[in-house]
């Protein structure tokens, strides 16, 4: 766009620059292979390793075992799947139920305390266990009884609870001018809350909410406990039966492979953001 | 630290070369150039004010000069050494220069105190108690005795910069760059703010200082630039720039800036 070529000082500037770059690059590369190098090989010259070799990672068992394991984790994703928007619908209600200040809501905000406050204190798995074998025995009519849906529902209600304390925090980070000037243009609190509180606080705890996003994938394995097939049973059952551990890792391998894209979708996003937040401050 | 006083000073000048010398810089964030062709001399004691509409690149000037934009060209020379080099340390160079942001920039979780000592303390290595007194000190001259155990957010905007002035000063720096200092303060605060510039430029501080206060550059300005675009399209002393501005451009800034009678 102009005529302006770089001086020969600032060439030799970017060379040094380069060269600088070129050597921590190096540095990075260099420790990475020692530090990981080291560690493998710690890990291979101990004395057990081939006892570890042949029941963890037996790639005869890992072949036959595959398929029943590949079966049982269509639960966990069919589970994450269904839990995860129910989830986000139940946290949001709950934490905008406990920012209500209407009188007439006050039992509902009640609710919402008592549910956050106790539902974060049940380890998930005993959630689990009760509501897959309790509920159904209450024979509900209307409403399924099986073992999967119950066990659903403890995971939603679980991390619901979660889930309604990141939105709240967030609800909480928007600064009260916000509201103050959304109630200077005649909105009802709802309204503000709806069109300006709620989508500024949604954007600002995604990055949280991923991070609970990647946890409840992998906690999708906490039905196993009920007897349900999913890929974590299944690999028990196929290691109880053979004698070796080696489905355990590949059920591993399972969840690796589908929570990590998520985790660096959260890191990508978070560092997005914070670029741009940034910018604004500069 | 056995580093030079602040440029109050009173002992002689020890080196030859002036404080900062800019030559050629170019900045540009892609194919967007902010700076181009800045030259730019700063001797000890000088003051020296850039002028220029929003966006004419004063702020970018100053925050090359403590290195916190990597410029595309030319030099930037502090105390006769070349610190745009990369193998230059950055907060060797940034140890030597103040800044004062328009936005205060103070650390809210600490005290009024705590933010002055923070860089004297964990930087220069001073020892607390003596961070403590010469923070103190400073802080009462510029009559802030009475807030150093508040949080900063207790403080009005005047004060706060008045903070954020002293925690520049504490670590007792051979430049101080100010940018746009009295911008976000309400015009009745204005007044305290420069008065401490202007105390600290008759001690003999050397300062670098984007402004929008015309009438504080004309008092105070060794040398005034006129930013126009990227560009230092004029530069002199206050008396002949503010009030017979060679470049029509500059005529058209300051017709817009200054009060009818000027």
């Amino acid at each position: 766009m102009s005529d302006w070529t770089p001086s020969a000082h600032e060439l030799e500037r970017r060379e040094l620059r380069r060269r600088q770059q070129l050597r921590t690059t190096l540095i990075a590369t260099v420790v990475t292979a020692v530090v990981f190098g080291a560690v493998l090989a710690a890990i291979l010259a101990s004395p057990g390793w081939p006892s570890v070799h042949e029941l963890f990672f037996n790639s005869h068992h890992a072949h036959d075992s595959f398929h029943a394991i590949l079966k049982g984790f269509w639960i966990n994703v069919k589970l994450f799947l269904l839990c995860e928007p129910c989830i986000l619908v139940l946290g949001l209600a709950v934490a905008l139920a406990r920012n209500a200040r209407s009188p007439w809501l006050t039992p509902l905000r009640i609710l919402a305390v008592v549910y956050t406050d106790v539902l974060r204190g049940i380890p998930t798995i005993l959630l689990v266990v009760l509501f897959a074998f309790g509920f159904p025995a209450l024979k509900l009519q209307g409403i399924p009884n099986s073992l999967l849906f119950w066990a659903g529902v403890a995971l939603v209600v679980s991390y619901g609870a979660y889930v309604a304390e990141v939105f709240r925090s967030g609800i909480d980070s928007i600064h009260p001018s916000q509201l103050n000037s959304a109630s200077a243009l005649g909105l009802s609190r709802a309204q503000a809350m709806r069109f300006v509180v709620v989508p500024q606080a949604v954007r600002r705890v995604v990055p949280p909410l991923l991070n609970d996003f990647v946890s409840l994938q992998k906690d999708t394995a906490l039905v196993s406990s009920v007897g349900l097939f999913d890929a974590l049973f299944s690999a028990r059952d196929y290691g109880n039966f053979n004698f070796n551990y080696t489905p355990l890792v590949v059920v591993a391998g399972f969840f690796v492979v589908c929570t990590v894209p998520l985790a660096r979708l959260c890191d990508w996003l978070q560092r997005r953001w914070m670029e741009r937040e940034r910018a604004g401050a500069l | 630290m056995t580093g030079p006083v602040t440029g109050s000073a009173t002992g002689p000048v020890t080196s030859p070369a002036p404080v900062l010398e800019v030559s050629d810089l170019r900045k540009a964030y892609g194919d967007k150039v902010v700076l181009a062709d800045i030259d730019l001399t700063v001797n000890r004691h000088d003051v020296v004010c850039l002028i220029g509409s929003s966006g004419s690149g004063k702020s970018t000037l100053l925050r090359c000069l403590n290195l916190l934009e990597q410029i595309d060209d030319g030099v930037v020379r502090f105390d006769g050494v070349e610190i745009s080099d990369p193998r230059v340390d950055p907060r060797e160079v940034r140890k030597r220069i103040g800044m004062v942001f328009q936005a205060f920039n103070l650390f809210p979780h600490l005290t009024v105190l705590d933010n002055c000592v923070l860089a004297p303390v964990r930087v220069h290595g001073v020892a607390r108690p003596e961070a403590v007194a010469r923070a103190t000190e400073l802080l009462s001259r510029f009559g802030l005795g009475d807030q150093v155990a508040k949080h900063p957010d207790r403080l009005s905007g005047g004060q706060q910069q008045r903070v954020a002035l002293v925690r520049a000063l504490c670590t007792q720096p051979e430049l101080l760059l100010l940018d746009e200092i009295t911008a976000a303060l309400d015009p009745e605060l204005v007044g305290d703010v420069l008065t401490i510039v202007r105390d600290l430029a008759d001690a003999g501080t050397t300062m670098v200082l984007a402004t929008h206060e015309m009438s504080f550059a004309r008092e105070v300005a060794t040398s005034v630039c006129f930013l126009d675009d990227g560009r230092i399209l004029e530069q002199g002393p206050p008396a002949q720039l503010l009030v017979a501005p060679e470049q029509e451009r500059t005529r058209q800034f300051l017709r817009r800036v200054l009060p009818p009678s000027g």
